[in-house]
């Protein structure tokens, strides 16, 4: 960029082929500081809250209020209360782990086969199971709840009592989970040749072997993706792990941090809440940086939450 | 069920004309009936069902009172027909909040109303604004997309209470503010908090969706307006704007119906009970935990007409095209086209 400094008499090859560039015009330059300037506004812009977050949850338990843009002094103890006295914490985290693992193992399981008819197969009404599917995705949670709720809860005599049970907040899970990685994984399926397994199956491969055999293992990073997207849709479960899971036992970690509030003394204990909502994120984040480019492009071909 | 305007077009009938035997083709729609099969079991039972038993319980009423014949608590319910609906119109159960006086089943209505509209265009607004800046970008896009997915991964319960903190009357907020609002007492403001939280959390994700749309578009079309002497302005109304609307379109629409069923924020940071935030999914939700499943069917049953109805309006008005499946389109297109030679794409595998 600064190539108008050069001496033009004795030029290396790198100072040609920098004059040989297009010169940016100082028009091109206050573009390009306005694009950077406006990147650090967005990304402030997403990270600060999140950083009040961290700020907090590292202060005293006793400054949990304070405004102070850093934590002083610095402490841990607030994430050592998390997990002691009767919060219950760590087991509401492997409780979280098991609802929205087993949720989203059933779910690629389900999914994989039926995106894989969505995307390949040619057969009479596509266009009305793709709306379901649609149609389920978009489904007030709400609507749901209430007749389960009623059916969970022992009010009909054909139903078992399923309240406080890992079932009964899978099986709801199902009805967001199920679309999301459907569509996800339709898309990706999509994206494969299909002369793949055209080739496969002129070698003598029935459809199921060219999709076990050749399209599988060629699927895997959506796949991954989608798993990664699903899980993480489920651990943010909030309103179905609300209504059926209530007792400590099976209670989920989001709904453990939504109870924080009041258990412990007259003040809302701030500190030890958003050391939990750190503790619950933190992992997420970590898998979301790793993955960011994959997840982008799951979620971009899903289009869906 | 599955009554979304999508399915109002004509199913798609894969061969309107014949089609020669192909060994690659054939058996696949019993084969697709298999592989879907589980999917259509898992949504029948956890969709299927439980929507036909809310129609039902939306019919009935708990009784109340003790049994006369045998002195135990009356635990059965009647049915009522259309009371539970018809009860939503009268002049019952009157809130006073935001909007005024009226009944809380309108208040949760139009609060679920305002929040869709004023934060879907925030949203819109500021997404594409962030999708406009990435496409310019020439480094550290990386950096950017991995801050845009900080508030889409944080869990919604979570971000609930970490703005409660923030909001709080001695937080942070009125800090930067220097003025004493008070967030979280169940006022206006409490609506602006709850606006402000959830456009956090979304914008990025448009901004995301909106990128993908844009880098579909090529580069020279912007090149042929910048010869033709389009200013930026025209160019982002006249190019940038109409080719990126099938894509922000879909994103609008995902994002309203998911806002018009906002439950963890108003939940998490305001609290059960307040009804200047109160929205229609916490109403129901709190009538259930009372065990009035009846009208708290009802209400639920009314959001998802509702839902129907603003997903109908987007698929015809603004031409949101959800399924996106181009072997469906195609039938389609043909069909409509009234299309008599076969195409040459229907004999291959779609």
């Amino acid at each position: 960029m600064t190539t108008s400094a050069v001496e033009p008499a004795h030029l290396t090859q790198a100072e040609v082929a920098a004059l040989a560039k297009p010169k940016k015009s100082p028009k091109v330059l206050i573009g390009m500081i306005a694009s950077y300037v406006g990147m650090a506004l967005i990304v402030l812009y997403c990270i600060l809250p999140f950083y009040w977050m961290i700020v907090s949850s590292l202060r005293l338990p006793t400054m949990g209020r304070s405004t102070d843009f850093l934590p002083r002094p610095m402490s841990f103890e607030n994430f050592q209360g998390v997990f002691s006295g009767n919060n219950n914490f760590g087991r509401a985290l492997i409780n979280s782990l098991l609802v929205s693992g087993i949720t989203t193992l059933l779910t690629l399981f389900i999914g994989i086969v039926a995106a894989y008819a969505l995307a390949r197969l040619r057969f009479k009404f596509k266009g009305i199971v793709l709306a379901i599917i649609i149609a389920t995705s978009m489904f007030p949670g709400i609507t749901l709840l209430i007749p389960l709720l009623k059916m969970f809860s022992g009010s009909y005599p054909w139903f078992p009592y399923w309240i406080d049970t890992y079932r009964a907040m899978i099986l709801p899970s199902l009805s967001f989970a199920l679309p999301l990685a459907v569509w996800n994984l339709t898309a990706f399926f999509r994206q494969l040749p299909v002369e793949l397994e055209q080739a496969a199956m002129v070698d003598g491969c029935t459809p199921g072997q060219a999709f076990t055999k050749v399209i599988l293992p060629l699927a895997a990073p959506g796949v991954f993706t989608t798993a990664i997207i699903t899980f993480i849709a489920a651990w943010n479960e909030f309103i179905i792990a609300l209504t059926f899971g209530r007792s400590p036992s099976v209670m989920t970690a989001t709904v453990a941090i939504s109870k924080f509030t009041g258990t412990t003394g007259f003040d809302t204990p701030y500190g030890t809440i958003m050391a939990a909502g750190v503790i619950v994120t933190v992992p997420l984040l970590i898998a979301v940086l790793i993955f960011q480019r994959r997840i982008v492009a799951g979620l971009t071909a899903g289009g869906v939450k | 069920m599955a009554t979304t305007a999508v399915e109002s077009k004509p199913p798609a009938p894969v061969t309107p004309h014949k089609v020669k035997k192909n060994a690659l083709s054939d058996g696949q729609g019993r084969l697709a009936g298999i592989l879907l099969s589980p999917t259509m079991a898992v949504i029948v039972v956890v969709v299927g069902i439980p929507i036909i038993l809310a129609i039902r319980e939306s019919f009935f009423f708990k009784n109340e009172g003790v049994d006369p014949n045998t002195g135990k608590i009356d635990a059965t319910s009647r049915f009522v027909g259309l009371d539970n609906f018809t009860a939503i119109f009268e002049n019952q159960n009157i809130v006073n909040a935001l909007w005024g006086s009226m009944p809380r089943f309108w208040n949760a209505f139009i609060n679920t109303t305002m929040f869709t509209i004023v934060c879907v265009i925030l949203e819109t607004v500021l997404g594409v604004a962030m999708a406009l800046i990435m496409a310019k970008a020439f480094r550290g896009r990386g950096i950017v997309r991995a801050g845009i997915l900080v508030p889409w991964a944080i869990p919604t319960i979570v971000s609930a209470l970490m703005w409660k903190l923030i909001f709080n009357e001695a937080g942070v907020m009125n800090r930067i503010l220097g003025r004493q609002f008070l967030w979280l007492a169940d006022n206006s403001s409490s609506f602006v908090a709850i606006v402000i939280a959830d456009v956090w959390k979304t914008a990025p994700f448009i901004g995301l969706l909106t990128l993908a749309g844009l880098q579909t578009i090529p580069a020279e079309v912007y090149e042929a307006a910048k010869v033709d002497g389009a200013s930026a302005i025209q160019q982002f109304f006249q190019i940038t704007l109409p080719m990126v609307k099938p894509t922000l379109v879909v994103a609008v629409l995902f994002r309203a119906l998911d806002t018009m069923r906002m439950f963890d924020l108003p939940w998490g940071m305001i609290g059960s009970g307040k009804y200047s935030v109160e929205t229609l999914s916490v109403f129901a939700y709190l009538e259930a935990n009372a065990t009035r499943y009846g009208p708290a069917a009802a209400y639920s049953i009314v959001l998802f007409l509702y839902i129907v109805l603003v997903a109908f309006l987007f698929v015809r008005m603004l031409g949101a095209d959800v399924v996106g499946d181009e072997s469906v389109k195609r039938t389609k297109a043909a069909k409509g086209r009234k299309k008599l030679k076969p195409s040459i794409t229907s004999g291959a595998m779609p």
